[in-house]
């Protein structure tokens, strides 16, 4: 009860240093979280990433965030709250924002928008994003060569681009080690449900799978590895306390830099919508320690992860077959950006229908 | 692989079995709490919270009753004796539990969390496909089993069962017989907070050993609509739990076969399949009403 009432005091302080805050005329940048700010997950490395920001500018800006924002018509009013309460600079950071994203922002052609993981823009919006594939090649080479029964199980939120580039890349990472390496794949149509993400992971392992990754937000999958003594991979932040023996290393995203950079920017007035997209060797994403792991693996992954940071090794690289069998860019190319970004096809070696 | 499906099943099901239940009985005595998912999550993170400070997941069970109740009152103070309207007070307990609880926890995220241990007896645990399922379970679901029957019995074969209903078929006429309405509901409603506050715990100390907020993803929400779709009979709303949970899994699993039915559908699966189900054992229109309670939802006031 203490606890509850020292929390309660700590409220309204903030509530009182918030106005005080305004009076001063500080920058208000907002953030959209798509699930809690504290879900051990992606929406917790946004917000690390804003409290990086916040730390960095100091007293020149004040931050605010909106938590468990629905994807769809609900987060439209959560936005446009945002930019009512004065924010000068909103990053919506989950897919599903984006129509929103961009309806709002043409009411409010003042304030700068920054939508994560999508593709429209406008005067005010900018699109930003992780090359968040690149580790999950690294991931599929590690599954080929730590699977004895050769097959992974992938759990999977929604079949947007983002989702379905990660699906692939991890293959293509697995097929670069073994051809014929198969993966099981599981929607489970939510970003953040833990009991439902660890159903999924049970009915994996229970099919023979021995090696799971996921594309949703809770750890509760490598809870699941862990008790059953088999292995995964943590999503967006490392999970490695919620299953010590478990996780193999995991995607861990690094927002900070690129929020202070972008707030900075509307700082000093040269901000223009961009649609900036980094990966492993600009920092804004790293690899977390690789452990449970045999040497001779650790060695490989960290190789790919140079080769990747230096541009020898493009997880993309040409011939890339589609699961049909038609080619879509022969050997020696790369898969560029754009049809990266709407990727809505597996690659040859997926058994898996992919969600229209 | 058939038992550990089985194991899972039954895991998916507890929760929602405690969760409903509880709501039952509520329901039964004539109050409408839409409040379960704010208990739940309460129960959750008290539950969570005391096994993690104490290491002993029992306690962590005891508090998340203790949550659970407090809640609980918390309505029927509310709605019983100020007489506000249950569904608003309803909502807004769901409202607010899911925020005290994500406050409260704030500080145990990202903490792996401490679990239950399951039963195993040497010998019988060790039989093939049923010795984990008979004997192997959480002692929770064992309590959820126990629930179940105690409450079908309470209901139906005792006299505080009959008041119970009679509270809740017509307040009126039970405060003529000299029944204490507004004490048989409280009552009630507390025993429906601490089975949510159970149901919680489940989740946050056997599902899925951790905290964070909004674990509870709607669990309160199916667990009300499974007694509605039950008519108000502990051992159907059981069937529905089970249902509930077999349908979630299997779809899953479904999937990981890579039979081609497209995910959004098999992810529907699960409520449809439990709101056939159930609408066809509830075929009986006059059971159905004689198990309605007729003054759900209704305020009482003694006027003298």
């Amino acid at each position: 009860m203490k606890k509850v009432l020292s929390a309660a005091v700590a409220v309204i302080a903030l509530a009182a240093g918030m106005s005080a805050a305004e009076a001063a005329d500080k920058l208000k940048a907002c953030w959209v979280y798509v699930g809690p700010h504290n879900d051990g997950g992606y929406s917790e490395g946004h917000d690390k990433g804003r409290l990086y920001a916040q730390e960095k500018l100091g007293d020149k800006i004040e931050t605010t965030y909106v938590e468990n924002v629905a994807e769809g018509p609900d987060a439209e009013r959560a936005i446009e709250r945002l930019a009512r309460s004065g924010c000068k600079i909103i990053f919506t950071t989950s897919f599903g924002f984006m129509d929103p994203t961009i309806k709002v922002a043409a009411k409010f052609p003042d304030v700068k928008f920054e939508h994560a993981t999508g593709f429209k823009t406008a005067p005010n919006v900018g699109t930003y994003n992780s090359r968040f594939y690149e580790g999950r090649y690294i991931q599929g080479q590690i599954a080929a060569k730590q699977s004895k029964a050769g097959v992974a199980g992938y759990i999977v939120s929604f079949p947007i681009p983002e989702v379905v580039m990660g699906i692939d890349a991890f293959m293509l990472g697995a097929q670069s080690v073994n051809p014929d390496f198969k993966v099981k794949i599981i929607w489970v149509n939510s970003w953040f449900d833990p009991a439902k993400e660890a159903d999924a992971a049970k009915a994996l392992f229970d099919q023979g799978v021995d090696i799971i990754t996921q594309h949703t937000d809770s750890p509760a999958p490598l809870q699941i590895a862990q008790e059953r003594g088999l292995h995964g991979f943590g999503q967006a932040h490392d999970m490695i306390q919620f299953a010590p023996k478990a996780q193999y290393t995991a995607i861990v995203d690094t927002w900070g830099p690129y929020y202070e950079k972008r707030i900075n920017a509307v700082l000093d007035g040269t901000w223009k919508p961009e649609q900036s997209w980094d990966g492993l060797k600009d920092g804004i994403m790293q690899m977390a320690p690789y452990t449970n792991l045999p040497d001779d693996v650790v060695a490989m992954a960290k190789k790919t992860q140079a080769d990747i940071e230096s541009g020898a090794v493009h997880p993309f690289k040409g011939p890339i077959v589609k699961q049909d069998g038609t080619e879509v860019i022969p050997a020696g190319q790369n898969l560029d950006d754009g049809t990266l970004l709407g990727l809505n096809w597996y690659v040859k070696g997926i058994d898996d229908k992919l969600p229209q | 692989m058939l038992e550990s499906i089985l194991l899972t099943v039954i895991t998916a099901a507890t929760p929602l079995i405690f969760a409903a239940i509880g709501e039952l009985v509520a329901e039964r005595s004539g109050v409408l709490n839409l409040g379960v998912e704010g208990m739940m999550a309460m129960g959750a993170v008290a539950g969570f919270a005391a096994a993690h400070v104490t290491g002993n997941p029992m306690i962590g069970v005891l508090a998340a009753i203790v949550a659970g109740v407090v809640m609980a009152a918390l309505f029927g103070i509310v709605t019983l004796v100020f007489v506000a309207n249950q569904v608003a007070s309803g909502l807004a307990l769901t409202l607010f539990g899911l925020g005290l609880s994500g406050l409260i926890g704030d500080s145990f995220v990202g903490i792996p969390g401490v679990s239950v241990p399951s039963l195993n007896i040497p010998g019988l645990t060790d039989l093939p496909i049923v010795g984990r399922v008979i004997f192997g379970l959480d002692p929770l679901t064992y309590l959820a089993i126990a629930l179940t029957i105690g409450v079908s019995w309470f209901l139906f074969r005792t006299r505080g069962g009959l008041v119970l209903r009679a509270v809740g078929d017509s307040h009126g006429s039970a405060h003529t017989l000299g029944y204490d309405v507004i004490r048989v509901r409280f009552l009630a409603v507390l025993f429906g907070g601490a089975c949510a506050g159970v149901g919680g715990a489940y989740l946050s100390l056997v599902y899925t050993p951790q905290w964070t907020e909004a674990m509870t993803a709607g669990r309160g929400w199916i667990a009300l609509a499974l007694v509605v779709f039950g008519t108000w009979l502990p051992l159907r709303v059981f069937i529905g739990a089970i249902v509930f949970g077999g349908v979630s899994i299997l779809q899953l699993h479904a999937q990981a076969f890579g039979i081609g039915i497209p995910s959004q559908f098999l992810s529907a699966l699960p409520y449809l399949t439990t709101i056939v189900v159930l609408v066809i054992i509830s075929r009986n229109r006059v059971l159905v009403s004689t198990n309605t309670p007729a003054a759900l939802g209704q305020s009482f006031v003694p006027d003298r």
